[in-house]
This record gives structure tokens, C-alpha cells and sequence, in this order.
């Protein structure tokens, strides 16, 4: 039914993300297919790396990790991003064309009054890619 | 955190090992429906004295502009050889930066491609760096200090002529009044903008450290950066942003409000600049969430393309050969005057060297916080020659441009034609009054008016990201309500000083923010050059 899994993940919060990295394996099982998880950065150092090349590195070494932990087959992507706090929707937007995937699955949290003004990432890609979303609460 | 096994940066660089994880101060929680990543103690101390200042200043009106009134005057006469010595060094020190092989050091190391065309980072930079002033001061400048070197008084101790002005010779005073203006516009101001960027970008691309100001004195404070002693460097870096941005945006308020009052007659009151002020910030809001590419970038290059079709038309309809051998006679002039003009001891000409040198040198070190880094963000890539090049060099030549168009143009108009409106008019309807000689008046006032409102954007909104970043411990990627908060909080500080004193106001906060600011960046020199020697070249 699907080809392959796009999962963006945010290292710095990666113990947030325990259910949708779940769900995302689970899927991987079930349908038999790869996870990309893609992770955005500045190209100024940032609390999980100093450069992006570091970044990648630590994407890299999270990938391998979900691989090994749930045996399924997975790669990562890094995208550098100018001001990552504003323009993530329009990265992940690029990076699901670039990696080719037909199912996102990513973890939001409760909506509560600031979304009616900033819409979630997940909210914005739910309403916007032609692919399927699936947002984990 | 850095560790053997981390890759470097795009080819071999410096990075610093420290313990330091960048946001590890940082408070992460909500206020409110927002989530909020901030430096607790940066954030803290900065947001609450600027919100205690707000109230201060517009509840005790009066009393503010007392204090204001004699601030201003107080600094610039007692540090002005301060001022003056410490421009003077930045310029050295950028020229050598440019001959030296220290220049040949790459921003993100040495492999490292630039992230934005030489089109789009130097709109960014020039909307970033001048834009309002130009516009305010572009006429009312140069007519300034022509019509006081001309009289007759010039070089006395009561005339505001540089040097010993040019009594009864209209020729030699339109030369010397464009040095002294191409002096406030030209490599000085650039320079202090160019070291300061400089250091950002090296220490936070080469060296691995938080885009922010504590960064460039670890060299000289080791691990010391990360405590209070980095907590001060970083509130002083906000503080001097606040109120330099603050300075311009109320410069800014005054000439479009004086601009349509000329064109479509809308009363100048503190009513309509209030309402002016909370407008444009309103618009300024819409690009603030729309992030740096979106918002910033894409207003910079119209913004580019409006300046430049303005001072086209300058050049075709005014006296066009007078500016185009105006432009050579006048870098002439400025190569001429220029040792005389940055003497910072034993002047005679104490308006002159302390009413405006010192204010401009104050002014242009209190907004290098924020053109510096803005600059930093955007110039990765880069190598430290090009850099400078790039932003000492070519912008001084645009300036002087800029100045001898819009300037000469006026300057013409007294001496060729006698026209004695624009000398009579207030400095911020000075630009208008000149335009309105020449063809086509109300459309280009307009353009001229667009301008201010669009430069009055993009500096707002670049001045929230730039305290946003230093508030989140130099993190860029925080919650975007902290910009929103900080957009705000811009307008509402040139409000405050509007009311509480006017102009003299926000000369005074530019000035007393700028002061502190000198001390620090002049230590930052010391570290620059430091970092830069140990980067492998």
C-alpha cells in the first residue's frame, strides 16, 4: 500500500517522540518498508550540534539506532535550514519530494489556542502535502 | 561536548572544546498559550528593565525628558575623544584585516559555500545597516553642514561647521560639507559594523560556539563567558539594540509622518506618530512570522530596487553631471579632510566633533549589535577579505553615492537656483522639500515615504530575530511569539522616547547605551584577532 516512511524527528526532543518512532517501526513491519527520518538545522551551532556536519552525524547514529532497536531498514536525511523556527513546514515539505515518500509520520502535541494563530508543523503538513499524514498525539 | 570523533566544519577550522551545551541556561516552558525558549537570566533582566523603562519614561514624561536632555550632551562631550579614537582603531584594523593573510580565513570553514547570492546578502545588509538613516539624513546632512560652513560665524565656538568651515565660499563649503557627511556614512560606520560581525560569525561558525556576544570574549574569559560575566556582555548587547533600533524606527516615524503631511496633510502630532509607530510594527509583525527568507530578504530586495529607482531618477532628473563628477570631487574631498575630521584630540570645532561625530560613532556602535549579527547570519561562506570588501568597502562607495545624489542635488539647489526652502525646512521634511523642486514631486515623495515604512520593517523585524537569538542563549530556532514579544516591545520603546523627549530622546539612548558598548567592542577586537591567528590557513 505504501513504499516508504518519512518520519521528521527533532534530536533535541527525541525522548518526546517515543510513540510516533513506534508507531512508525510498526508500520515498517507491517508493510515491509524503509523509514527516512529527517531531521532539520541552522547552519549555526545549536544545542545538539555545532555544525551541520555534526548534525548529520547524530542523525545518522539515531537512524542506525531505531534500525537496530526494531529491525527494520532505515536511512536519514538533513536538511540546513536558514531560520528553522519559521520555515520547518516549507523543509519538510521539500525534503518528503526529495526522499520520495508516500507516508509521513510524525508526533504533534495537544492543539491549544496559539495554533489557532501558528499553525502546528504537523497541522500545516496534514493540510497541505499531497501524501498521507499521520499525526501522533 | 565536542569531541575528537565531530566532524569539523566544512574543512579545517579552529572549533573551541568547551563544556558549555548551547541552551543548557535556557528555560523551556509556557507563559500563557505560548511555549517560550529563553536565556533565563538574559531574558529575564533585559525584558524587565525594558518593560519598567517603558512605563517610567511614558508615565513620568517630563521628568524623562529632563534626564534625556542632559544625558545626551553629558556623554558626548566627555567621551568624545573616546568615541572618535575608538572608530579610528576599527577602521585600521578592518584595512589591515583586508591586506593581511589573515584574511584569507574562510566563515564555516575552509570548504564552506556561501548560503545566500552576493544580490541578496548585500540587500540584506545595506536595509540593515543604513536604510532610515539615509533617507532621514541624505538631504538635511549635507545641507546642515554646507549652510553652516558658509556663513559667517563658521569657526567659531557657537557655529556647528567641521573644521574651521568655509566663511563666504560657497565652493570650498560644499566640498567640506560632503567630506564631513561621507565621514558620518562612509568607512567609519562600516567598519564598526564589520568587526563586529566579523567576530560573530567566526566564533559561532569556525569555532563551534552560541551565535551570540559572549562567544567573541572567550578568548579573553575562557569558560568565565558562560556565567554572569556573559550574562552582562549579552543584556549590554540587547540594551544597545533596543535603543539604537529604537532611535532609527522614532527617526523613522518622524519623516514618513512629516512626509504625509507634505503630501496628503496629515496633522504632525504625537497622535499620528504614535499611530505611525503601531502600524508599521503591525506590519512588521507580518514578517516577523514569516521568517528571514520569506520576510526580511524578500522586503530588503525590493526595498534595494525602490532605492535605486529613486536614485536613478535623482541622477537623470537633477543635475546630472554635477553628481557624476560630484562623486569623484567628493571621495576626493573626504581622502582630504578625512585625518582632520577623525582627530580625536584638540578640536576646535567641539558642535561639530561632539553634536555630531560622536552622536553618529555612539549611534552607529549602539546598532552594531544587530547589524552585526544580522550580518553574521547571513555571510557564511565568506572569507574574511571578501567579507570586508564586501561590507566596508562597497557600501562606503554606495553611501558616498547616495550622499553626493541626494546631497549635491540639494546643495545645487541653493547655490544654482537660490531655492531657500529646503535650508528653512526641519531636518525630516528636508528630503521632501528637495524633491518637491524637481519633476514628477508627488510620486517620488511617495517613493520616498514607501521607503522609510519598508526600511522601518525590515529593521524591526531583523532587530526582534537578532534579540530573540541573543535572549534564547544564541539558539535561532526558538519559539517565534519571543520575536512577536520583542517586535512589540521595539515600537514601544520608540513610542516611549517619542513622547518622553522626542528626538533628543532617542539621541540620548542611542549615545548612553553606546558608551558601555565601545568598552566592549574594543576588547573585542583584541579577541578577534586572537581567534582569527588560530585558524589554519
Amino acid at each position: 500500500m505504501y513504499k516508504s516512511i518519512l518520519v521528521p524527528v527533532d534530536l533535541e526532543h527525541a525522548d518526546r517522540l517515543e510513540k510516533a518512532l513506534a508507531t512508525a517501526a510498526d508500520l515498517s513491519k507491517h508493510y515491509r518498508i524503509p523509514v527516512c527520518y529527517v531531521g532539520v538545522t541552522a547552519s549555526t551551532p545549536g544545542r545538539v550540534a555545532h555544525t551541520p556536519q555534526e548534525y548529520a552525524g547524530k542523525l545518522e547514529a539515531f537512524g542506525q539506532a531505531q534500525a537496530d532497536k526494531h529491525g527494520i531498514a532505515a536511512t536519514t536525511k538533513t536538511c540546513v535550514s536558514h531560520d528553522p523556527a519559521v520555515d520547518l513546514d516549507t523543509t519538510l515539505m521539500q525534503a518528503i519530494e526529495d526522499v520520495g515518500a508516500d507516508l509521513v509520520v510524525m508526533a504533534s502535541h495537544v492543539p491549544g489556542l496559539p495554533e489557532h494563530i501558528f499553525a502546528t508543523n504537523a497541522g500545516y503538513l496534514a493540510n497541505h502535502a499531497s501524501v498521507s499524514v499521520f499525526v501522533i498525539r | 561536548m565536542t569531541d575528537a570523533a565531530n566532524p569539523m566544519p566544512e574543512g579545517p577550522a579552529d572549533l573551541i572544546e568547551t563544556e558549555y551545551e548551547i541552551g543548557q541556561d535556557n528555560i523551556q516552558t509556557r507563559i500563557g498559550p505560548f511555549g517560550v525558549d529563553i536565556h533565563n537570566p538574559v531574558f529575564m533582566v533585559s525584558g524587565l528593565t525594558i518593560i519598567a523603562f517603558v512605563v517610567f519614561t511614558l508615565a513620568l514624561q517630563s521628568e524623562a525628558e529632563a534626564i534625556f536632555g542632559w544625558l545626551r550632551p553629558a556623554i558626548t562631550s566627555t567621551f568624545d575623544w573616546f568615541f572618535l579614537g575608538a572608530a579610528n582603531l576599527f577602521v585600521l584594523l578592518c584595512l589591515v584585516l583586508i591586506v593581511t593573510p589573515l584574511g584569507s580565513v574562510r566563515l564555516g570553514g575552509r570548504d564552506a559555500t556561501p548560503d545566500y547570492s552576493y544580490s541578496g546578502w548585500f540587500a540584506m545588509l545595506f536595509a540593515a545597516g543604513m536604510g532610515i538613516g539615509l533617507m532621514f539624513f541624505g538631504v538635511s546632512e549635507p545641507i546642515s553642514h554646507y549652510s553652516s560652513s558658509v556663513a559667517e560665524g563658521a569657526g567659531s565656538p557657537d557655529s556647528w561647521a567641521p573644521l574651521a568651515g568655509a566663511p563666504g565660499d560657497p565652493a570650498e563649503a560644499r566640498r567640506l560639507g560632503m567630506a564631513a557627511t561621507i565621514f558620518h556614512w562612509g568607512l567609519h560606520p562600516w567598519a564598526i559594523y564589520a568587526v563586529v560581525a566579523l567576530a560573530l560569525a567566526l566564533f559561532s561558525y569556525n569555532k563551534g560556539l552560541p551565535l551570540s556576544f559572549r562567544s567573541i570574549f572567550y578568548p579573553v574569559f575562557g569558560e568565565r563567558v558562560w556565567g554572569w560575566t556573559g550574562h552582562v556582555i549579552d543584556v549590554l548587547a540587547v540594551f544597545a539594540t533596543l535603543f539604537g533600533l529604537a532611535t532609527s524606527l522614532g527617526f523613522g516615524a518622524e519623516q514618513a509622518n512629516a512626509g504625509l503631511n507634505h503630501l496628503f496633510g496629515l496633522p504632525v502630532t504625537d497622535a499620528s506618530k504614535v499611530l505611525l509607530i503601531t502600524g508599521i510594527t503591525a506590519i512588521a509583525l507580518i514578517s516577523v512570522v514569516a521568517g528571514l527568507d520569506a520576510g526580511v530578504k524578500r522586503l530588503s530586495e525590493i526595498n534595494m530596487i525602490l532605492a535605486a529607482l529613486l536614485l536613478l531618477f535623482i541622477v537623470a532628473v537633477g543635475p546630472t553631471v554635477a553628481i557624476l563628477t560630484g562623486f569623484v570631487n567628493n571621495l576626493i574631498a573626504y581622502a582630504e579632510y578625512l585625518p582632520a575630521l577623525s582627530n580625536p584630540f584638540g578640536r576646535d570645532d567641539a558642535n561639530f566633533s561632539q553634536g555630531w561625530t560622536s552622536f553618529y560613532w555612539a549611534w552607529w556602535i549602539s546598532w552594531s549589535p544587530f547589524v552585526g549579527m544580522f550580518i553574521a547570519r547571513v555571510s557564511r561562506g565568506r572569507t574574511v577579505r571578501e567579507f570586508m570588501i564586501c561590507v566596508l568597502l562597497i557600501p562606503s562607495i554606495v553611501s558616498v553615492f547616495w550622499m553626493t545624489a541626494f546631497g549635491g542635488t540639494a546643495i545645487s539647489q541653493i547655490v544654482n537656483d537660490g531655492y531657500q526652502a529646503v535650508v528653512d525646512a526641519s531636518l525630516e521634511l528636508k528630503l521632501f522639500v528637495m524633491l518637491e523642486a524637481l519633476p514628477l514631486a508627488a510620486i517620488t515623495s511617495f517613493i520616498g515615504i514607501t521607503l522609510v515604512i519598508v526600511f522601518f520593517v525590515t529593521s524591526s523585524d531583523s532587530g526582534s530575530l537578532v534579540i530573540d537569538t541573543i535572549t534564547a542563549g544564541g539558539k535561532v530556532d526558538a519559539p517565534v511569539p519571543q520575536r512577536v514579544f520583542w517586535a512589540v516591545f521595539e515600537g514601544l520603546v520608540a513610542i516611549a522616547l517619542l513622547l518622553g523627549g522626542g528626538l533628543g530622546a532617542l539621541q540620548a539612548a542611542a549615545v548612553s547605551t553606546g558608551l558601555p558598548f565601545t568598552i566592549v567592542l574594543l576588547l573585542g577586537c583584541y579577541a578577534l584577532i586572537k581567534g582569527l591567528r588560530a585558524e589554519p590557513r
